[in-house]
């Protein structure tokens, strides 16, 4: 038993099983949500076949067809593509479910909800297991161009015009992250990570592709200042969409980032280019946060609230330099685990509060003791997540990158993470207060069950996590490019 | 799992899987809804029992569940969390009482006693914390759950009263979580110890250590409400009297006394404290808070806003007596946790009555009213005199500890603030006892509720303020039985000097 769950390669299902389901969805489109739902529950499976098999028996790498790179695609399942996988699994998971209570038969959005769903989430779990660039390129192209034909899925003005400008900024992005692959391919004839890793010279050349594809990745990861197309293609879309695109897909470039710059190009970037990551990181924080504070409606709230949250990734840059490595790549990487599922969850249950009153504009939202209270109550326990109130994932994440901040003397990126706590709970605690207000409109009736309980797991999961941390903090490090100690000590 | 091990879990979990099932519950379950409160209130009553045999001979217990390599979420019961530990569970019980009587009929009530119970599970964990990073764990968590109690009306005061104190708890949160990730990176494992961890340190790090410090008594000087920090307790008067009784009696100030205990006992020391010169300046702030609390209670009409700040003049008597640092100072601030505890919780019952039954408010409104409501008023009479420090009362053995203290520590200036604070707590508390009993009633209460049966309030509002008025006196008479609180805060402040 043991023998096939150590050398079967389980990450493999995760690409195929989805891909499988998408055709069969698009085919079949009255079984769609029967083939989601069998998909979604055999995803959580293969991930964590793929997690124990990489906690007992270390990180692998699987040759499709057999080939060796350069020649054949290899997938590797490590740390950090396991860290995703599992973001991607409970992510996925909840928003099956919930889609399927979400969208009904009668319904047009389903005929394409669902194929086009299941094909994101293969290209999502692909993208997470490349380990070439130019793997990473196809991949990340069928997320960006599947994501933007869910958040145009209601065809709404509002949606098509969020989608549109998806469209051009994904497109920007591809080019610019395309032609930093070819100078890569031109001047060291592959695209295979590892083989690059060991290959690459710091000169201006390779400066210059990092550049290129940094900048296409930023733009689609929607990094302040780059950040103009997110809110409207995040918050028009339909919410088990927008929980999708917040939740994961903006996770997909920033693992390619992390893999660019720590494997591919450690020796080429420079502190400088690190800092001025980490300062528009800084700069994301506060600004989405500041944003989020001012919107009327509650879905931009939540959208505005992704962008700041982006802006804590990119601290991995400046603070990932030096001793404090290893303590800022588990946080980060337990913070995209931890805003994954926190993020998904806010949107279902805005989906599921929108359906209620009809509306999600905050000043007509208030209901102390009735349903909307509970599903406001249930947005507050996710927020605890968000916010990185303990027990939390976020929590864990938050005090890891306090933690490395304070050993690499870092003070001002200290300074931004308490400063966006403390605006992250502003707003959260605007949304949070509507719980208590007593409502002067009719009691509105019960969500049906489908549309309260994935949420609510998905939040319980996010909280729990925090004090289930250990193994996946431990995890996060098996194949990483960094190394060392998790918690630092600096006794002299 | 051995049981050693399971005990603290199963303590905090007492009242944590009542409060979980609570939530679930319709509004209308009321009598499975008391069940659950009461069951949890007991079965954790009688877990501490179990416990308590065992520290008294030094015994430990320790439960570990590592959070992060280097990291454990430690729960462990000694001396001290014992002290915190029998107070919150018992005045849980009581408090539970009291607020099924209080909030009879009104709505919301699963909602608000799942909150309830999530406070006081985070109250308990920050009892048994075992080291400072599990502390400020509970104390986040203890920030969380008592929000939705404070606006629990859902009035617009209500809801502005929990956003400032949002406001407040959560940035003294995010000095205290930067100070004590700081402390961990430069001293690692950071277990509560008596006599402190903090010592052995290279002396280059003592000035980071001073600036930690001053982040750490920041943070729990907001719940503690030193001023300036403590604008948010007169507003968070708003919530219901139940709430209102146990955040200033055992939740939300204590824990930030509490804290400072750990902080000042067992993480640096009090002997390392004294001499890196941190306590001589705390105890200036304490003393400061003392004398304003008490100099802003005169000014107060409103019954509930003046015992708010009486609790920022009197939470500092706790303080005070760690900051002059001396054995004797020690055990007045330790013991006083437990004597203003039960004393400040009488009153906020009694308070509570006097708005339930008869609609007052306001000072202004209680003449004569010793009559209407002789228990009541005997029971409040009793928990102002014993703040004021009358003996044989339990604020008496409190006080009488800060000034021998004081004596001790050579620190006459100590004795000049409690005599001070003294006649002011006489001149706040005594124009009230002539109302209640000398005054005339008048024509009409605002708002009488007079009962069919003839009493003057109902059993559940009534019983609790009698039991820990009575409690007032025998905390004070028995001082020197064993198993007093004195006694048992002796037996700590043994441990915390001798290492």
């Amino acid at each position: 038993m043991d023998a096939v769950l150590l050398t079967h390669p389980w990450s493999v299902w995760t690409i195929i099983v989805p891909l499988a389901a998408a055709v069969l969805a698009f085919l079949v489109p009255r079984r769609a949500p029967l083939a989601g739902i069998i998909t979604a529950l055999s995803v959580a499976l293969f991930v964590a076949a793929t997690a124990y098999r990489i906690f007992l028996a270390g990180p692998h790498t699987q040759m499709l067809g057999g080939w060796q790179a350069p020649l054949g695609i290899t997938l590797r399942a490590d740390g950090p593509a396991l860290i995703m996988l599992l973001t991607s699994g409970l992510v996925g998971l909840t928003v099956s479910l919930y889609a399927t209570g979400y969208f009904t038969a009668a319904d047009r959005q389903q005929r394409y909800f669902w194929p086009l769903w299941l094909l994101l989430w293969a290209a999502c779990n692909a993208l997470f297991l490349s380990g070439d660039l130019f793997n990473l390129y196809v991949t990340l192209e069928l997320v960006t161009l599947s994501s933007i034909a869910l958040a145009a899925l209601n065809g709404s003005p509002a949606a098509l015009d969020g989608a549109m400008r998806y469209l051009l900024a994904g497109l920007l992005g591809s080019l610019s992250y395309l032609l930093g692959v070819a100078l890569i391919y031109g001047a060291y004839g592959t695209v295979d990570l590892t083989l690059l890793g060991q290959t690459v010279r710091a000169d201006g050349l390779s400066r210059a592709a990092l550049a290129l594809m940094t900048a296409g990745l930023l733009l689609k990861t929607a990094l302040f200042p780059l950040h103009f197309w997110l809110p409207p293609a995040h918050a028009s879309a339909p919410p088990p969409v927008s929980a999708l695109l917040s939740g994961l897909v903006v996770k997909a470039p920033l693992l390619i980032l992390f893999r660019l710059w720590f494997e591919v190009f450690p020796d080429t970037a420079t502190a400088g280019m690190a800092h001025l990551l980490g300062i528009l990181g800084c700069g994301a924080i506060i600004w989405g946060s500041l944003m989020a504070l001012r919107q009327q409606r509650l879905k931009l709230l939540v959208a505005y609230s992704t962008v700041a949250q982006i802006g804590y990734f990119f601290l991995l840059f400046p603070l990932a330099r030096g001793e404090a490595a290893a303590t800022a790549w588990v946080g980060v990487f337990l913070l995209v685990l931890a805003h994954g599922c926190s993020k998904a969850s806010m949107f279902l249950v805005c989906g599921t509060i929108t359906r209620l009153a009809g509306h999600d504009r905050l000043a007509g939202l208030a209901g102390a003791g009735g349903t909307l209270g509970a599903r406001l109550l249930v947005f507050a326990l996710a927020a605890v997540t968000l916010v990185g109130m303990p027990p939390s994932s976020g929590f864990i994440a938050k005090w890891l990158l306090i933690n490395a901040a304070i050993v690499a003397g870092q003070w001002w990126y200290l300074a931004t993470i308490a400063l966006g706590t403390l605006l992250a709970s502003g707003y959260v605690l605007r949304v949070l207060s509507l719980a208590f207000t007593e409502s002067q409109s009719p009691p509105l009736p019960v969500a049906p069950r489908i549309l309260r309980w994935p949420p609510l797991a998905l939040s319980v999961v996010a909280v729990l996590l925090g004090l289930a941390a250990f193994h996946p903090a431990v995890l996060t490090l098996a194949g990483a490019p960094v190394s060392g100690i998790i918690l630092l000590e600096m006794v002299p | 799992m051995s049981w050693r091990e399971a005990l603290p879990v199963l303590i905090v979990l007492s009242s944590l899987i009542p409060g979980l099932i609570i939530f679930t519950l319709p509004e209308e379950r009321q009598r499975l809804r008391t069940a659950l409160n009461l069951g949890g209130a007991l079965v954790k009553l009688s877990l501490v029992a179990v416990l308590f045999p065992f520290v008294y001979l030094g015994q430990s217990f320790v439960f570990r569940l590592p959070l992060l390599p280097g990291m454990d979420l430690v729960l462990h019961a000694d001396a001290l969390s014992l002290l915190f530990i029998v107070l919150s569970a018992f005045l849980w019980l009581v408090t539970t009482l009291y607020a099924i009587g209080y909030l009879e009929g009104s709505p919301h009530r699963s909602r608000f006693f799942g909150f309830f119970s999530l406070c006081v599970s985070s109250t308990t964990g920050i009892a048994l914390a075992g080291d400072l990073i599990s502390f400020v764990i509970f104390y986040e968590m203890l920030t969380i759950s008592t929000y939705p109690l404070v606006v629990h009306r859902g009035t617009p005061e209500a809801l502005r009263a929990g956003r400032i104190y949002l406001a407040y708890t959560l940035s003294g949160g995010i000095l205290l979580l930067v100070g004590t990730a700081w402390l961990r990176v430069i001293a690692g494992d950071l277990a509560f110890v008596a006599t402190g961890i903090l010592s052995a340190l290279d002396p280059s790090l003592h000035p980071s250590l001073m600036v930690i410090f001053l982040l750490l008594i920041l943070g729990l000087g907001v719940k503690a409400a030193l001023v300036p920090l403590h604008g948010w307790l007169p507003l968070a008067m708003v919530a219901p009297a139940p709430v209102s009784a146990l955040l200033h009696a055992v939740a939300v100030v204590k824990a930030g006394a509490f804290g400072i205990m750990r902080v000042v006992y067992d993480v640096y020391g009090i002997e390392f404290a004294a001499s890196l010169g941190l306590l001589q300046p705390l105890a200036l702030i304490a003393a400061m808070t003392v004398i304003y609390g008490s100099v802003r209670t005169l000014f107060q009409d409103d019954l509930k806003r003046r015992l708010a700040y009486s609790t920022v003049s009197q939470v500092s008597y706790i303080a005070l007596g760690i900051d002059v640092a001396g054995p004797l100072a020690t055990i007045g601030g330790l013991v006083h946790l437990v004597h203003q505890g039960m004393m400040k919780i009488t009153l906020f019952f009694c308070a509570g009555n006097l708005a339930e039954t008869l609609g007052i408010h306001k000072i202004s409104e209680m003449n004569g009213v010793g009559r209407r409501l002789p228990w009541t008023m005997a029971a409040f009479t009793i928990g102002a005199l014993g703040m004021i420090g009358l003996p044989p009362l339990a604020g008496f053995i409190s006080k009488w500890y800060l000034v021998l203290g004081g004596l001790e520590a050579e620190q006459n200036w100590v004795i000049v603030v409690l005599m001070l604070s003294t006649l002011l707590n006489a001149a706040y508390f005594l124009p009230i006892i002539y109302r209640i009993w000398f005054g005339a009633p008048p024509q009409s209460w605002p708002r009488d509720r007079v009962r069919a049966d003839g009493r003057e309030t109902s059993l559940l509002l009534l019983l609790p303020p009698l039991a820990t008025g009575l409690l007032v006196i025998m905390l004070g008479l028995l001082a020197a039985a064993p198993f007093s609180p004195l006694q048992w805060v002796q037996i700590i402040t043994i441990r915390e000097y001798i290492p």
